[in-house]
């Protein structure tokens, strides 16, 4: 049948912001979504908040709406474009949610809309907890035996039926407060008493205990004539008990005997089939460790992160599939596109294998809880690919970016074992894997560590046999056998050297195996490859063999999705990737992430999926021989490789090596800015400590610190005293960095953010933006508008000389961020960084100027003028743009809500209207605020942001909400003649803050102290507490002004334009 | 690690000349065969007691062998029947609840020579383009003296798989029933051209009682024993040269007993029907071979192994119908007969290794035989 004849117009619905869980790998695949019923002729609506995605560009649909994911939203666009069609199952849970509200209530059915991808039935069928046991109970699939109850007695009546040990978990407390695993009655009725007394609804849910278990998945398709197969099956190296998010897992299930892995893939189809999916799905199980017996965890029937990751560990496109089918086509219609003789009915087979290594931001919170569990924590991914375990691994271990560049750790290094031991044994913390390679090192036998951690053997006896390589290492004289046996444990010639404190005897250079599959059976012409160490060099074949004659350019993408590096460089990679294949040279791509829509090997002509360490980018370059390579796309990790492809004669694109160490290089930075006659904050750098404190004294308190080179505010803060400086100094000196300290004097002002293109002669600003809060809050944590609101023409004309200054003394080609603060009408310069940022996608969207298209014919000659564009500013649109951050504060325990110089946020949404006041109304809808006109406000800020509250206060107040205040605040308003209750501290006693906070008063909360990150002050805990029951937190007086005049207006989401972006 | 740190070397020599150098494990010396490759990622211990790899060299194409070991309750049959056995890396420490030993240990038992620590993707990507080729394993370096190598190419060259049938089926018949006696409600007769356990057990699983004969039974014999249903096995080698059989399974099938074959019992049913059979550039050797079902139109993925098919177009189609097609290369993969009670696959609904998804066959050979039961009542 192929194609529905009754579809020609289909509304796609995005996955909105990235936040913890929900990130990127929506943007592949709705990407995929998007490109796939394109090619089929379909009209494609697009709708998702998210600006920083390829799916939200002009290229990928026909109407384009950057507007809040709410079901009013989403409704207004379905009657504005009258779509025939719902995509519902390819924009991760948002998506599925929104679109199974609009079936139930039947507003798709009266607006005569069909349902693509997913059933309601389906759905509920998958996500009812009840509904889902009844349904593997039907078709004899083992669920994890569990029962709600609300007695104790009722409680040991159930254990004793599914035996001990079992985990107690009551009902709606946050974070599992009041559960635990019970091994025998007594502790169950301890537990139990304990958990129904917290429980609000007096419940708890007594479960089977399966921890300890393999935790396996299967990605599985199934299409309406009832064609199953499974994709790929995936082993966590954790056993079950940390969420699949975080743990490390390989591809394709490696301990598993025939039997077993056919019994779960047998079941996967099995539950695929009863639940009448039609597309992709995800199914979970646990298997026993020492039996047959297993139980179904969960099923996502969706395409999910692990389908991104199994999409990329096969070269299967299960969202493009899951999207032909959505729209008509089975299996067997549909071409593989790999070998593009067979179809994607089958099986693919890989002969290599894929780990996959979470990336968490616990290097930025670092007095979050480290602690895993089934509250996934990751912000992002790598993937590695080997024919080894070995080399995946080690290859998984550099793309993550941690600093080292093999199992050791340093610091557990130098712990003694009783206390690794006692670690492992405690809980699971994100650096286990290093903690068991440390304890593998020091002697401990596989058997101890199995018997504390319950992780397979398999995978012990395989960091083992890197302890014993690199024992041998140490061992005697590097022979080129070692040598050779080394890499093909993927090591890297330093890591060799350090390891036998000598030479290496030679240089060998990786060899390329193509992804194609089908483990070699069929000729394929994928351009998808990984290194490994081997004979044969497919990649050199393949350039062989279809050369064009055209030049080769690379493009380094920029690594695993973390907070202050995004999917917004992923979006500059692919774009430059679209030029430079439309300027006619081959494009090729190098980067590790998995969710990413760069890593599709049909994004760019060639795609090595990789880590990206001098060494392994010199492999590639060794294979490619390319014309030159673009780094001011990938982030901070693609420019930090820079200098060493310079060094080794590599073309550099774009801005030149020299120069972008100028920005970066504090020194010759200040030598540049007193050229150019631009001041900035004064400020030093320091190495220890005392100098530190010296320095700050110097200055002047508050302070801003920093390492000397920045990726998201790593690690910065402002001090307020000499005590904040020496809690910093003792972070930073702990986590191995070796570049020196920055302290600059602090300058509270509006901070304003440019970014620019220039050729070398003549500079272009698509827009000036001006941030909400004032300096301080990290320019990604900022709410940041589009155009500027509030400066005056001397201001802006000051912006923009200093950004051409800047800009021609740095001789930029291609793309330049600067961000200014304007302190007491004057502009100072905070920042330069000449590569791609965080703002250029939405920039790109809302002005219509295609940065990193632009940029990049500039890279290869034109100029600004060729290409059709005035020097300078660029006139204003006639929209206004606001980008709100989004965070994940609920997902990370005990991190601090405080906006500070670090930035927190994970994602972000914009706001497009005709006005300021609209485009932040949507905004603030679009991230997530309920925007509620009614209720109570708690105030606690500090003395010196008390006189700016009056106005703030008194907005809150003559709207009706009643104001709460702890007793320092309250009588400050109260003698400013703003009626406000007094609430206790936490430390005076009950009632105090915590618990008016649990009583559901407050709406919302405007907290400033600033002192200190530690879970245990007051200030913290309130934060905290907040975002535990969803309460809207303000910690900037900036915010909650504009939050308050957003209030004010009376407007609400219903009143505000809808915009299509591609009209802009 | 220790296990390449300590390896003898040992050499894959190709009829084309091409030498790949790696490691030895397993027994020692040379052997000699027909150089295959698998992409099962699971079920290698099926793979290696699978008697149809008979006088074959078998190449692992995923890189990372024998992680869950080896256990007892796994075989397909009592031995191995492979020549020699090709992987990228394998198991020194095996990790599963069932398992007893190393792969390396069941080779060594076993006679088998094996290779490891070769670019097994390369030899892959050899095999597919130039079409499965004869060759050898051997850990006496081949190059050592050109003599060496000259005999060696030659014997390499001389080497054909021959009389494979009879070389793996059992002379002795075996009847293998239920667990308890009020279970059996059919007799189905097993025909042992090299068969894989699991056919039997799936067979008995499902109320059989089942009496392995040898391949050579004659018709009258069959006749004698009044099965329900006849079971032709998978097997090795070229079809074509069991002349004896094929003649016997003609006559067969004419006693309207209702007949299943699998694999070389699918393709001696076609042979013995007129049709003819050809041999596959590299044939399909995995567990994720897409198969149609041309009359429901779904298609199923299938473990598979077999060098040889039936040529579609040859069967006559008065006689019977092609009724399953693979997927990629369209061959035949199934034929039902018009006028007598016989259905056939080239694939393996048994499994073991590779998807279960076929099973459904084996209910069909069974309602058949109910059919069958009925109509002769």
């Amino acid at each position: 049948m192929a194609l529905r004849n009754d579809i020609k117009k289909v509304l796609v619905i995005g996955s909105g912001p990235i936040i913890i869980g929900q990130a990127a790998e929506f943007d592949y695949a709705g990407a995929q979504a998007c490109r796939a019923l394109k090619q089929e002729g379909l009209e494609v609506v697009l709708i998702n908040s998210n600006p920083a995605t390829i799916m939200t560009d002009k290229a990928m649909a026909d109407k384009i709406y950057i507007e809040p994911l709410t079901l009013d939203v989403v409704k207004r666009v379905i009657e504005i474009e009258k779509p025939d069609s719902v995509l519902s199952t390819l924009g991760g849970q948002t998506g599925l949610t929104l679109s199974m509200q609009l079936a139930e209530e039947g507003f798709l059915d009266s607006h005569h809309v069909k349902l693509l991808g997913a059933d309601p039935e389906t759905i509920h069928k998958a996500e009812d907890r009840q509904a889902f046991k009844d349904t593997m109970e039907k078709i004899g699939e083992p669920c994890i035996p569990s029962k709600v109850v609300e007695t104790v007695e009722d409680a040991v009546d159930f254990a004793k039926e599914i035996d001990y040990p079992v985990i107690v978990r009551p009902a709606f407390t946050l974070g599992g407060t009041g559960g635990g695993i019970a091994y025998d009655e007594l502790q169950l009725r301890d537990i139990a008493t304990n958990g129904l007394r917290l429980s609000p609804i007096t419940q708890v849910l007594i479960e089977k205990c399966i921890s300890g278990w393999k935790e396996i998945e299967f990605e599985v398709i199934r299409d309406r004539k009832g064609n199953v197969i499974t994709v790929c099956s995936m082993e966590n190296f954790d056993p079950v008990g940390v969420h699949t998010g975080d743990s490390i897992v390989i591809a394709p299930a490696v301990t598993l005997s025939d039997r077993e892995y056919q019994m779960l893939r047998t079941a996967s189809l099995n539950i695929i089939s009863e639940l009448k999916v039609e597309g992709g799905c995800n199914c979970q199980f646990a298997l026993h460790p020492e039996s047959m017996e297993y139980a179904v965890i969960e099923v996502n029937p969706r395409v999910s992160r692990s389908s991104a990751l199994a999409s990329k560990a096969t070269g299967y496109p299960i969202a493009k599939v899951a999207t032909k089918i959505a729209v008509g086509y089975t299996l067997d219609e549909i071409i593989n596109q790999v070998t593009g003789k067979t179809y994607a009915c089958f099986e693919p087979a890989l002969d290599y294998v894929v780990i996959k290594f979470p990336k968490w931001a616990f290097d930025k919170f670092v007095y979050a809880k480290r602690t895993l569990g089934t509250q996934m924590k990751a912000t992002g991914e790598v993937m590695a690919i080997g024919t080894s375990f070995e080399q995946a691994i080690m290859k998984a271990v550099r793309s993550t970016e941690l600093g080292v560049d093999s199992m050791n750790m340093k610091k557990y290094q130098e712990m003694p074992i009783e206390n690794i031991l006692e670690l492992l044994q405690n809980s699971v913390e994100d650096e286990r894997a290093f903690q068991v390679f440390a304890a593998l090192k020091k002697g401990v036998s596989v058997e101890k560590i199995h018997e504390i951690t319950m992780i397979d053997e398999w995978f012990l006896e395989k960091l083992k046999n890197l302890v014993e390589l690199e024992d041998w290492l140490a061992d005697g004289e590097l022979t080129e056998e070692k040598y050779l046996l080394a890499k093909q444990y993927g090591y890297l010639d330093s890591t060799i050297e350090r390891f036998s404190n000598q030479k290496c005897p030679m240089h060998r250079h990786a060899v390329y195996k193509m992804v194609d599959t089908c483990a070699g059976e069929f000729k394929a012409e994928t351009p998808y490859f990984y290194s490994t160490y081997d004979d044969e060099n497919e990649a050199a074949q393949f350039i062989a063999r279809t050369d064009t004659g055209k030049k080769k350019v690379v493009v380094f993408g920029s690594g695993p999705i973390r907070i202050g590096q995004g999917i917004e460089f992923d979006y500059c990679s692919v774009h430059c990737v679209w030029t430079l294949k439309e300027l006619g040279y081959e494009a090729v791509i190098c980067n590790n992430n998995p969710e990413t829509v760069s890593t599709d090997f049909d994004t760019g002509d060639r795609l090595y999926f990789d880590p990206l360490t001098p060494e392994d980018v010199d492999n590639i370059i060794e294979t490619e021989k390319p014309y030159g390579v673009v780094v001011q796309f990938g982030g901070q990790t693609a420019i930090k490789l820079t200098r060493h492809l310079a060094d080794k004669g590599v073309k550099i694109l774009g801005t030149s090596a020299d120069n972008i160490d100028a920005a970066e290089d504090r020194e010759r930075f200040d030598e540049l800015l007193e050229q150019c006659g631009i001041p900035r904050p004064e400020g030093f750098t320091v190495m220890t400590t005392k100098e530190a404190v010296k320095v700050a004294e110097k200055l002047g308190y508050p302070v801003l610190l920093r390492p000397s080179y920045v990726l998201g505010g790593q690690n910065m803060i402002i001090a307020h005293s000499e005590q904040d400086v020496v809690e910093y100094m003792g972070i930073i000196t702990s986590h191995m960095i070796e570049n020196p300290v920055l302290i600059d004097k602090y300058m509270m002002g509006t901070e304003v953010e440019v970014d620019a293109i220039c050729d070398g002669k003549d500079f272009l600003i698509p827009g000036i933006m001006e941030h909400i809060e004032r300096a301080g809050v990290h320019s990604g944590d900022s709410i940041s508008i589009y155009p500027a609101q509030n400066l005056s023409q001397k201001i802006r004309q000051t912006i923009i000389e200093y950004t051409r200054r800047l800009a021609l003394a740095l001789d930029v080609i291609g793309l330049v961020n600067i961000q200014y603060v304007v302190y007491r009408d004057e502009v100072y310069v905070i920042e330069v960084n000449p590569r791609s940022s965080r703002t250029v996608p939405y920039i790109s969207k809302v002005t219509g100027i295609p940065m990193v298209d632009i940029a990049t014919k500039i890279m290869f000659g034109a100029t600004l003028k060729e290409l059709g564009y005035e020097t300078g500013l660029h006139p204003e649109g006639d929209y206004v743009a606001v980008k709100v951050p989004v965070f994940s504060f609920e997902k990370l325990q005990d991190v601090d809500t405080m906006l500070g110089p670090e930035m927190k946020s994970t994602g972000e949404c914009l706001g497009i209207g005709r006005n300021f006041e609209d485009a932040l109304l949507k905004g603030l809808v679009a991230a997530g605020y309920d925007l509620k006109r009614e209720g109570g406000v708690l105030i606690s800020v500090r003395n010196s942001e008390k006189k700016e509250m009056i106005r703030i206060a008194d907005k809150f107040s003559r709207m009706g909400f009643d104001l709460y205040a702890t007793s320092g605040t309250a009588s400050y308003l109260n003698r400013n003649m703003i009626a406000t209750n007094t609430v206790r501290k936490i430390s005076e006693g009950s009632p105090n803050t915590l618990d008016l906070l649990e009583s559901g008063k407050i709406h919302y909360m405007i907290s400033t102290s600033a002192k200190g990150r530690m879970p245990a002050r007051d200030s913290v805990r309130m934060r905290r507490k907040s975002v535990e029951r969803s309460i809207c937190s303000l910690t900037a007086v900036d915010t909650a002004n504009a939050l308050a005049n957003v209030l004010l207006s009376e407007r609400t989401i219903d009143d505000v334009e809808l915009i299509d972006i591609t009209k802009i | 690690m220790a296990l390449i740190r300590h390896a003898e070397p040992a050499w894959l020599v190709l009829a084309d000349g091409q030498i790949f150098k790696g490691n030895s494990f397993g027994a020692t010396g040379t052997a000699i065969g027909e150089v295959v490759f698998t992409t099962s990622m699971t079920g290698y211990q099926e793979t290696l007691t699978d008697p149809s790899y008979y006088g074959q060299i078998v190449t692992q194409t995923f890189p990372l062998i024998g992680n869950y070991g080896v256990n007892s309750s796994d075989f397909e049959s009592a031995k191995s029947y492979v020549n020699g056995y090709i992987v990228r890396e394998w198991c020194d420490k095996p990790s599963n609840f069932r398992c007893e030993d190393t792969i390396r240990n069941f080779l060594e038992q076993n006679q088998i020579i094996g290779l490891y620590n070769i670019d097994t993707r390369r030899l892959t990507r050899t095999l597919r383009e130039a079409g499965v080729m004869n060759g050898a394993i051997t850990t006496q370096n081949p190059e050592e003296t050109p003599e060496i190598l000259e005999n060696l190419l030659e014997q390499i060259g001389n080497y054909a798989v021959v009389n494979a049938v009879k070389s793996v089926t059992d002379s002795a018949r075996h009847v293998y029933a239920p667990d308890s006696p009020e279970q059996k409600q059919y007799q189905v007769v097993l025909f042992d051209f090299g068969y894989k356990r699991n056919i039997r057990q799936e067979l008995v699983n499902r109320n059989c009682e089942v009496t392995v004969v040898p391949a050579d039974t004659t018709p009258d014999e069959i006749r004698a024993l009044h099965p329900d249903g006849i079971m032709l096995s998978n097997g090795p080698g070229n079809p074509a040269e069991n002349t004896q059989i094929i003649q016997n399974l003609k006559e067969i099938a004419e006693l309207q007993i209702p007949v299943f074959g699998i694999c070389l019992g699918h393709q001696l049913m076609a042979l013995a029907h007129g049709a003819k059979t050809e041999k596959l550039k590299y044939g399909h050797r995995g567990a994720n071979q897409p198969v149609i079902d041309l009359a429901s139109g779904r298609t199923y993925v299938t473990s598979q192994n077999h060098g040889y098919a039936v040529i579609g177009d040859s069967l006559d189609p008065e006689i019977a119908e092609v009724s399953h097609i693979n997927a990629n290369d369209k061959t035949c993969e199934g034929v039902r007969y018009k006028k007598i009670n016989a259905f056939t696959v080239q694939f393996h609904p048994e499994a073991h290794g590779g998807p279960l998804d076929t099973a459904y066959l084996f209910d069909e050979f069974i309602s058949r035989m109910q059919e069958s039961q009925k109509g002769s009542e």
